[in-house]
């Protein structure tokens, strides 16, 4: 679906993304995961065909986004970072105009805004201005708006950024139902439960580079323990306490306000720190998680 | 089609799906939400008209409309303000609409995420604003024939006249608001369209200036857009219509392909 090859984006001297090789296979749903300006956003929106790659090759559908941008457009379904809703139409109006700028027949517009408009729970608000809405309904709304054309390839920037947990969670049920027939997604998030919950493939972005990729399983596997051990002591500094666990753990990260232990066994770590007449302040022994893939990798954390 | 596709590509004019009327139709629905604004393009114009035409037209007596031939100042007029209110209603559409659509309302990101290229986005904005403008001048030509101020069978040329003058201008002010940085650069527009309004033999013939900056009017597109539409509302056409015809599609021309490709620079990067 998507074939990448050294695919660079510059601006200006700034290179956001750098010479990374990305292959999206049909009916999966691929992840770019990585911090605020690792490039997601600029990958995606060359794959979009909205931003003319600087240099490596692109294929999207089989075609080149350099000739047929219309063509690839006319097939994908895309979710922009910021919501780009049309204002002075009413929410029912913005479906149905989108959909006439895919060519779609009047009858085929109507027909398709009963259905997303239910779709995504704003029946009720056919008729209401977009510009009320709250946030939640804004990006449902964008997400509907963007399968008007039945897309083959969905392309979503952080689709539940900025939504409650619930409206997450329905979300994701969505797009699970949407994976299911045959949908190809694309997806970046900050979210490392989104991305396991998702994703069958991600790759790790940082810089402008893939760092790595793989299944949420092995990238877990290869580059994190089973389990993680957190401890939090009562004192700014933690750094002093690492010293003091040496040999206890595969590796220890220190962290400003906490410090993990990698373990395959959570509970027996933590009875070996007390052990060691350690006391903190709270102990959590916890599965392991893309977020300390992602810290691994990086030495940062994800969401800052 | 294909012919179409393939010169589109030699040339160097921006991509587009040939769905610039999709954006047309959108406008018209927001349109709908907001037509207060159509009022004011109607009467602006016809206002002028009986201030001036008929107002001071009364002190003024009849002018020479070129060669001679004297006519009432209101006839002399009229024909000045149908191109005024094209250019006008243009340049409005084109500099202020588009400038918010474009910074504000961030419209064309998500057009251009679909099928629709920057040039669909240059011929349906442009179609639009031309639409409207078809709207303002029937107007003002039926109230100004009612009025007595239309003396040929010609003058029905001038509607179509009038749309290239909204070509020309709307065209040109597309590309000139891709420049803009914020709303005070539209001071510079005014700066623009003032003197022109003023200058372009639009309230006195041209043969008022003296020989040495009679040129220097007869560069500006108004004076080309008024002076096509005089000769088709009195009725007094030749073949040398035909420059000012030329000048204003050039421009238009010339201008929208420059703005397609200021909209493919500034949005697609
Ligand atoms: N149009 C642009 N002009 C100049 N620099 C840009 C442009 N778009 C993005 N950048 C830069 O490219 C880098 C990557 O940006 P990008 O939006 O792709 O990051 P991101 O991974 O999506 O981040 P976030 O998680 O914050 O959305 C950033 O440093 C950004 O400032
Ligand atoms: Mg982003």
């Amino acid at each position: 679906m998507v074939g990448a090859h050294r695919l660079t984006k510059r601006f200006g001297e700034f290179t956001a993304v750098d010479a990374i090789d990305v292959e999206v296979r049909r009916g999966e749903a691929f992840g770019f995961l990585g911090p605020n300006g690792a490039g997601k956003s600029s990958t995606m929106r060359m794959i979009g065909c909205v931003s003319p790659p600087t240099e490596g090759s692109l294929r999207i559908l089989g075609l080149d986004p350099a000739t047929d941008g219309p063509a690839i457009r006319a097939r994908l379904g895309v979710v922009p970072q910021r919501d780009t809703l049309d204002e002075e139409l009413t929410v029912r109006e913005n479906i149905l105009v989108y959909g006439r700028y895919f060519g779609l027949s009047r009858a085929q517009v109507n027909a398709k805004a009963d259905e997303l408009l239910e779709f995504a729970q704003l029946g009720e608000r056919a008729g209401s201005v977009v510009e009320p809405l709250s946030g939640g309904m804004k990006r449902r709304l964008t997400i509907a708006r963007s399968l008007v054309n039945d897309p083959e390839l969905l392309l979503l920037d952080e689709p539940t950024t900025g939504l409650d947990p619930q409206a997450r969670h329905v979300l994701w049920d969505r797009l699970f139902r949407l994976k299911r027939s045959g949908v190809t997604l694309v997806l970046t998030t900050h979210y490392m439960d989104e991305a396991e919950q998702l994703c069958d493939r991600l790759v790790v972005m940082d810089g402008g580079r893939i760092v790595a990729e793989g299944s949420p399983r092995e990238l877990i596997a290869l580059h994190s323990t089973r389990e993680v051990l957190e401890l939090r002591f009562a004192a700014d500094d933690h750094a002093p306490y690492a010293a003091k666990l040496t040999g206890l753990a595969d590796r220890v990260e220190v962290l400003p306000d906490r410090l993990l232990l990698y373990t395959d066994d959570g509970d027996a770590t933590a009875a070996a720190v007390h052990g060691r007449g350690l006391a903190p302040l709270s102990v959590l022994a916890r599965r392991s998680t893309l977020e300390d893939v992602f810290l691994h990798l990086t030495g940062r954390t994800l969401v800052d | 089609m294909s012919a179409v596709n393939a010169i589109a590509r030699a040339l160097p004019i921006p991509a587009g799906a040939g769905l610039a009327r999709a954006l047309v139709e959108r406008n018209a629905r927001a349109f709908r939400h907001g037509w207060v604004t159509l009022v004011s393009g109607v009467f602006e114009p016809m206002f002028y008209l009986f201030s001036l035409g008929v107002g001071l037209g009364a002190l003024i007596g009849d002018v020479d409309a070129g060669g001679g031939r004297m006519v009432e100042y209101a006839a002399y007029v009229a024909p000045a303000m149908m191109a005024a209110a094209a250019m006008n209603g243009a340049v409005y559409d084109s500099t202020f609409n588009l400038f918010f659509k474009l910074k504000y309302a961030r419209l064309y990101d998500s057009v251009l995420a679909t099928p629709l290229g920057p040039r669909d986005v240059a011929v349906g904005e442009i179609t639009w604003a031309l639409l409207r403008g078809l709207l303002y001048s029937t107007a003002f030509l039926v109230v100004a024939a009612a009025a007595g101020m239309v003396s040929s069978w010609w003058a029905v040329l001038a509607l179509p006249a009038a749309s290239l003058i909204g070509l020309a201008f709307a065209a040109v002010g597309m590309s000139v608001t891709t420049y803009l940085r914020s709303w005070q650069d539209f001071d510079y527009i005014q700066l623009a369209l003032m003197p022109m309004f003023l200058f372009s033999a639009t309230f006195y013939p041209l043969s008022t200036y003296d020989e040495s900056i009679r040129w220097l009017v007869q560069a500006t597109p108004l004076y080309h857009g008024v002076a096509m539409i005089r000769d088709l509302m009195l009725g007094d056409v030749a073949w040398g219509i035909l420059a000012h015809v030329a000048y204003l599609a050039v421009m238009g021309l010339v201008g929208l392909v420059f703005a397609a490709r200021r909209i493919e620079r500034l949005l697609l990067r």
